[in-house]
């Protein structure tokens, strides 16, 4: 291990020193070798990325528009500002939904203000409300509208809180103002977090003093809420469909397929499961401090982590829930161990190199070690040191640790790591597959999906095969080249 | 048990299996969601004429526009001309959409910059940004030029681009004779083909060389066309009339280049020496119109060179190209092309009773739309729905005119300003046989079952078809593949039912 340690140390100082001095100074302080038995990655997070150096990181708007609230599907999102942000970000996600697109749902769709010069230079309150107007004509069916900020939004000083509490009562539909322009903060992050207040602030006052009864709410003791999965690719479902056989009663599912009445319901839940700490971590402590609703984190990638917290999940319930619990992993274990049984051999020994957001640069670990695979490196877009120390519950010492990893870092540690396979983002992909490197979309996964539960962990097996033992990497080379000189 | 592992299913079957029905049945008690027969009600009515007149009385609301901003334009033309970094000054978010955007379309890397400018650049403007992001991009990636282009928060701000620029190499953030375009490029401005028509001229403007003898060369603005292809027929037709030529810019490598084990940053293939020359070109011959207006009349006024744009797209508009240029430079055009000119007639004239009479609606860019039309209506097919999203006067006139020559072409209407909104109460009320578009008209191919062409920007639910150039006598070839064989395709859809529709299941069409 500890030549392994030292060998990563040094490709760490060997890719700093492209950088000029200034540059590698701040960027040193976000690379670092997993240490033996340390509670933390030893790096910087949650800091503001240095221009000119090809950060992956997105904005607030793509924080809030983009994750938390865009895939509440019976609520309209207008991107408030310019036409690009709503333009670049439809329909990228893949948060499946059930409804009909237009009439009563509205995820796959673009709304947006469009701004010109006139409404910078004027200001684009009355053009707002107007559209706000023109929404509920054309959507009878829609239970709310956000309005996501765009970045002049802040910066002609816009008040588009008045206009959401003055349209909230004129159109009898909730209008939930939110300032998630794309310079505040340093990252998506900061998006999630103001999506979150806004859902304190906004939703849940509305409907606390309404009785069960008018929320057409019958509780039980078994209500829960999944909150922070997106269901990309269906994985919400996949989870759900667990919970719901252990004897839980999913009352809300959060923001993935989610209406504005699961929304309501949900400071009503016996007990939240937070999928993606990172974006929706607020939200929950909000709920345990002003509801008395206890949370707790879950992982539902790979069976291994599947089972730990399913008997997790279950330790907050009583008997009944645990028995079932126990009784669910037991009657998916033999379809995990045939996935494992095919797949193992074919994926053993496999070294990873990971690079996303939220949660699964930790959370997809495991599910690579079910399979035998060996994660070399890891590191988050947007993470915070919370994320860093919930990291080394997962990694192996010896994993490189990368905050907020830059083009070049990335392209250097493959370059150096000889990784066999890299899962990261799209903006990468196409890279490191011209480095003849196998690798999977860890966003969208690759438009499959879902990887969640034993139903995902099957899919995410398959599809990790198929990345790696394709045959078409092997082409990459002409026979007549004969040089050695790969990744 | 879901999952069988010798039939692993992903989420095109496994939700459709009975135990994930009746989760989504379970989950509906909880969503309040409005009654089947509501949103029957609904769905119905949003097919009416009530529906479409409101629906066009909007004036604040955009819904499914197509169009994108103007950085999107101006990162495209950069990535044209060698080993040039794009860099775009503002928030970084906007640089990790357009990143994500092109790589979507094109399945390519695409390598851009940003400032990364935060609140407190906001309060204090961008400066420092520019200067740390000119010296750490240069340390990285050495580039032969970096093209700066801003996002609508560098815009709000007002930052100095000129000044920054200058004060960032009088700082020695990089060397002072890396050149340095700049254009602004605000979001609420225009659109991306606006972005593109800004960073060429910017560009041009800033490498021109003296004014001297004439090089003999044409240059060639493609504009923002996404068929890279098309660079590529350009110049194998330039090769065969033996016409010297500098393409402004050339961006085909860069948005397909090959997998050889490395990954290369720049594949830019125009030089910054010959872009530096082309002020000495004979003339300037622009292939799209609205991406290109700014850049054009900078090259007449200020080269004083003479420019034109000619559409290379159809028969009749490959005709008049090679024509033109022939006239130009004094070259036949060969008889290599003339062959190919008579194989794509002859495709046509095979394939024309299918496509003859066939309504059709299109949306689009405006210079993509004209070369569509172009062909289209030389087929003998009637457009009906001309939806142009980021339209303008002069288009449009165009349009008419281009649709007053045909016979065919007299049941269009062209709607400038409108979204994809509107063109779905347009197929509703009055439908059509064929809807061409990118691949966000898959939605509108859904709730109106018009079948789909895709041709446009992006398409990101099909694979490769920029590879294929929709430009010049092969580029026809190809527009009529696409588009008979959707309507083959469509009809063999028609008529697969056994027993009721399948006696018109021909194996000969």
């Amino acid at each position: 291990m500890t030549s392994v340690y030292q060998e990563r140390k040094q490709v760490i100082q060997d890719v700093l020193a492209a950088y000029p001095e200034k540059t590698r100074k701040k960027r040193q302080k976000h690379l670092n070798v997993l240490e033996e038995g340390k509670s933390d990655c030893g790096v910087k997070s949650n800091i503001k990325s240095i221009p000119g150096v090809m950060t992956t990181r997105g904005c607030a708007y793509a924080g809030s528009k983009g994750v938390v609230w865009g895939p509440v599907k019976d609520v309209i999102h207008i991107s408030h500002g310019p036409v690009g942000c709503g333009y670049y970000s439809w329909s990228g996600r893949r948060n499946y939904y059930v409804g009909t697109t237009g009439v009563d749902t509205f995820v796959t769709m673009q709304f947006t203000t469009d701004f010109q010069e006139r409404d910078i230079v004027f200001g684009g309150d009355k053009k707002l409300a107007k559209a706000l107007d023109e929404l509920a004509t054309l959507f009878p069916l829609t239970k709310g509208i956000t309005i996501e900020s765009e970045c002049p939004i802040g910066l002609i000083g816009d008040d588009i809180e008045a206009v959401a509490r003055h349209k909230t009562k004129d159109l009898g539909k909730l209008v939930v103002p939110v300032r998630c322009e794309g310079f505040r903060g340093v990252s998506q992050s900061l998006g999630h977090h103001i999506a979150n207040d806004t859902i304190r602030d906004w939703v849940f006052p509305a409907y606390d003093k309404l009785s069960n009864d008018e929320l057409g709410y019958t509780p039980s003791p078994y209500d829960i809420a999944i909150i922070g999965d997106y269901n990309i690719g269906g994985d919400a479902w996949a989870s759900r469909i667990l919970l719901e056989e252990i004897g839980l009663r999913v009352v809300c599912q959060f923001s993935g397929d989610c209406t504005l009445q699961e929304m309501k319901l949900a400071p009503r839940v016996k007990l939240n499961l937070i999928h993606c700490y990172r974006s929706m971590n607020y939200l929950c402590r909000h709920m345990e401090e002003k509801y008395g609703i206890p949370w707790v984190e879950y992982n539902f990638f790979g069976p291994t982590e599947i089972a730990n917290s399913l008997r997790k999940i279950a330790s907050y319930f009583d008997a009944t829930i645990q028995e079932k619990a126990e009784a669910v992993i037991a009657k998916y274990q033999p379809q995990a161990d045939a996935v494992i049984a095919k797949y193992r051999p074919r994926l053993e020994g496999k070294r990873v190199m990971i690079m996303v957001g939220g949660l699964r640069p930790r959370h997809v670990i495991p599910a690579f070690r079910d399979l035998g695979m060996e994660v070399i490196g890891t590191g988050y877009e947007f993470g915070h040191s919370d994320d860093y120390q919930r990291t080394t519950h997962y990694a192996d010492p010896g994993t490189v640790i990368y905050d907020d990893v830059t083009a070049y870092e990335f392209e250097e540690f493959a370059r150096r790591l000889h990784p066999d396979l890299i899962a990261s983002g799209i903006k990468e992909k196409y890279v490191f597959q011209k480095m003849a490197l196998p690798f999977r979309q860890m966003h969208s996964w690759d438009y499959s999906g879902p990887y969640h539960g034993y139903d995902g962990f099957a899919v995410f097996a398959r599809d990790m095969d198929l990345a790696l033992n394709s045959p078409t990497w092997g082409l990459v080379k002409a026979p007549w080249k004969t040089h050695t000189d790969t990744v | 048990m879901s999952q069988n592992v010798n039939a692993i299913q992903d989420h095109v079957q496994l939700f459709h299996q009975p135990e994930y029905q009746e989760l989504f049945e379970r989950k509906r008690q909880f969503e309040a969601c409005p009654s089947p027969e509501e949103v029957q009600r609904v769905a119905e009515w949003t097919k009416t004429w009530d529906y479409r007149e409101k629906n066009f009385a909007r004036e604040a609301i955009t819904i499914n526009p197509a169009k994108a901003c103007q950085p999107l334009g101006a990162i495209f033309a950069a990535a044209g001309f060698e080993q040039t970094l794009p860099f775009v000054h503002g928030s970084q978010g906007c640089v990790a959409y357009f990143r994500t955007h092109l790589t979507r379309n094109y399945k390519e890397p695409f390598a851009a910059v940003s400032t990364s400018m935060t609140e407190d650049a906001a309060v204090f403007g961008g400066l420092q940004n520019m200067i740390e992001g000119l010296m750490n991009a240069y340390a990285l990636y050495k580039p032969k030029m970096i093209a700066v282009c801003t996002t609508c928060m560098a815009e709000v701000i007002g930052d100095d681009l000129g000044a920054f620029i200058t004060t960032a190499k009088n700082e020695g953030a990089l060397p002072a004779d890396v050149p340095v375009p700049y254009a602004h490029t605000p979001s609420f401005v225009g659109s991306h083909i606006d972005g593109y028509d800004n960073m060429l001229k910017a560009i041009l403007q800033t490498l021109e060389g003296k004014k001297g003898d004439s090089t003999g060369k044409l240059n060639f603005i493609p504009g923002f066309d996404p068929y890279i292809a098309n660079i590529r027929e350009l110049r194998r037709m330039l090769t065969l009339m033996d016409i010297p030529h500098t393409i402004l810019a050339d961006n085909s490598d860069t948005f397909d280049s090959p997998n050889t084990g490395h990954y290369v940053l720049y594949h830019g293939r125009t030089t910054l020496q010959e872009t530096a020359q082309a002020i000495n070109a004979e003339a300037t011959v622009a292939l799209q119109a609205y991406s290109t207006e700014k850049t054009r009349d900078f090259i007449q006024t200020v080269w004083q060179q003479p420019t034109c744009v000619l559409r290379p797209f159809g028969i009749q508009g490959t005709d008049a190209f090679l024509m033109k240029l022939s006239k130009l430079t004094g070259k036949p055009i060969p008889p290599e092309l003339e062959v190919e000119r008579g194989r794509a007639v002859d495709a046509m004239t095979d394939s024309q009773a299918w496509l003859h009479g066939k309504r059709f609606a299109i949306y689009g860019d405006p210079d993509l739309v004209l070369s569509l039309l172009a062909f289209t209506l030389e087929m003998g097919m009637e457009p009906v729905h001309i939806v142009v999203t980021n339209s303008n006067e002069a288009f449009e006139q165009e349009a008419k005119e281009l649709l007053a020559r045909y016979p065919n072409g007299g049941e269009a209407t062209v709607w400038g300003g409108k979204d994809l909104w509107h063109l779905r109460s347009l197929l509703f009320t009055e439908p059509v046989d064929l809807l061409i578009g990118n691949s966000y008209g898959k939605y509108l191919w859904r709730d109106t079952k018009t079948p789909l062409v895709r041709i446009g920007y992006p398409i990101f639910d099909r694979h490769h078809l920029h590879r294929y150039p929709t430009l010049g006598y092969q580029g026809a070839i190809n527009l009529l593949n696409w588009l008979v064989n959707t309507v083959l395709d469509e009809l063999d859809r028609q008529t697969i039912l056994p027993a009721k529709t399948d006696f018109s299941f021909d194996l000969i069409r």
